[in-house]
């Protein structure tokens, strides 16, 4: 009964998170915790195969095939909280805990006789008494579960193939498809340019250098872009130009002195290392 | 055996309470798994407290048809998907008028 009690709290937690947790991702984790805690009561229920098939095919199977499709929708796709029936989601739980009362308090009040338990009917093994049974009373739910599964795979194979409205494209449709754009539209029949011309810690988000120095947008990841952690490159070459001059012991162009001047009042600036001219 | 059955009466309000709360199919889904798996919870008990096998044949069959049932079940999701870009249960709604 340790056990019982220890994992009890746990499933209900978890279940109560599936309940309430906004992204998909992690419901189906708490999913699983309730899943692999079942597994373990089947353990102590004396049901070893059932916990074997539990933990293979529920978490095994199942939550993995919930996740790839998760994965495939987007794992980002959460609840929105608008309501579109009025008091749905009050009537939800209020019908929720009278549900769980009505069963709790109905069911804990059957008087049980003492669990006979399966001491015997496990005697020859779990695995064999389950075999006994099932290949004798229960063949023919056994056969019928095979043409059920049969028809769920064809099915799942029906559902999810897409039917190709358009031939496939080839190498040298591809390459037909880019000329025409460059000749409509001005596209360039080149790849993109490669990003990272000044690049000191990430060459992905430093865009190269056209050359009349200006930057190239397209040779950084339009994401990038969109999140603004594309550093500029103008900046960048600066900065070598300042490394450049510490190196070869020159001071600092009029410009940057005169600002070092300004700035020289605050504390920290005198420590600065990339301060050429003070150093050489 | 009645702490077991009590669990999972819990179990299964809870998956009932989540498919009528949750509102993204995949979730709902999730929810209906979680019934099985408490109705499963219950058969096995049973199973000891009576000293036969049965009920535990009977979890493993329900075991076989929730497999099945995913499959297909997360297949018409994945279609739904495709063809309507939204996961949510609301958005299929074209057989209500």
């Amino acid at each position: 009964m340790i056990a019982f009690w220890v994992l009890a709290p746990i499933m209900v937690l978890a279940a109560l998170g599936v309940l309430f947790v906004r992204k998909a991702v992690h419901a189906a984790l708490l999913l699983a915790v309730v899943m692999i805690s079942l597994a373990c009561l089947y353990a102590v229920l004396e049901a070893p195969f059932l916990f074997a098939v539990q933990i293979i095919v529920y978490t095994g199977a199942i939550m993995m095939l919930f996740l790839f499709v998760l994965m495939l929708v987007g794992v980002d796709s959460s609840d929105s909280v608008v309501e579109t029936i009025r008091g749905h989601r009050v009537t939800a739980t209020v019908l929720g805990v009278l549900f769980a009362a009505v069963l709790a308090i109905g069911l804990g009040q059957v008087g049980l006789a003492p669990a006979v338990g399966l001491t015997e009917a496990n005697a020859d093994g779990n695995i064999e008494g389950i075999a006994a049974i099932l290949f004798s009373d229960y063949v023919l739910i056994f056969e019928a579960t095979a043409a059920l599964l049969v028809t769920a795979a064809l099915g799942a194979m029906v559902l999810a193939h897409r039917e190709r409205t358009e031939p496939k494209a080839t190498q040298a449709d591809l390459a037909a498809r880019r000329m025409k754009a460059y000749a409509d539209r001005g596209e360039n029949i080149t790849p993109l340019p490669a990003p990272g011309v000044y690049a000191r810690h990430n060459a992905v988000d430093t865009p190269a250098l056209l050359p009349d120095g200006s930057p190239a947008p397209t040779s950084v990841s339009r994401v990038l872009t969109a999140r603004g952690t594309v550093r500029s490159a103008p900046d960048m070459a600066d900065d070598i130009d300042a490394v450049r001059r510490q190196m070869s012991g020159r001071p600092e162009p009029e410009a940057d002195t005169s600002r070092a001047a300004v700035q020289g009042e605050t504390p920290g600036d005198s420590q600065r290392p990339d301060r050429g001219g003070e150093q050489a | 055996m009645t702490p077991y059955i009590v669990l999972s009466a819990i179990l299964f309000a809870i998956g009932a309470a989540g498919v009528l709360i949750r509102r993204n199919a995949i979730v709902v889904f999730m929810c209906v798994e979680l019934m099985l798996n408490a109705s499963n919870l219950a058969l096995v008990s049973f199973a000891r407290q009576n000293g036969n096998l049965e009920g535990q044949v009977a979890a493993f069959f329900v075991m076989v048809v929730a497999a099945a049932e995913v499959v297909v079940g997360l297949a018409i999701i994945m279609t739904i998907f495709r063809t309507r870009r939204s996961a949510s249960v609301d958005d299929a709604s074209l057989l209500k008028y």
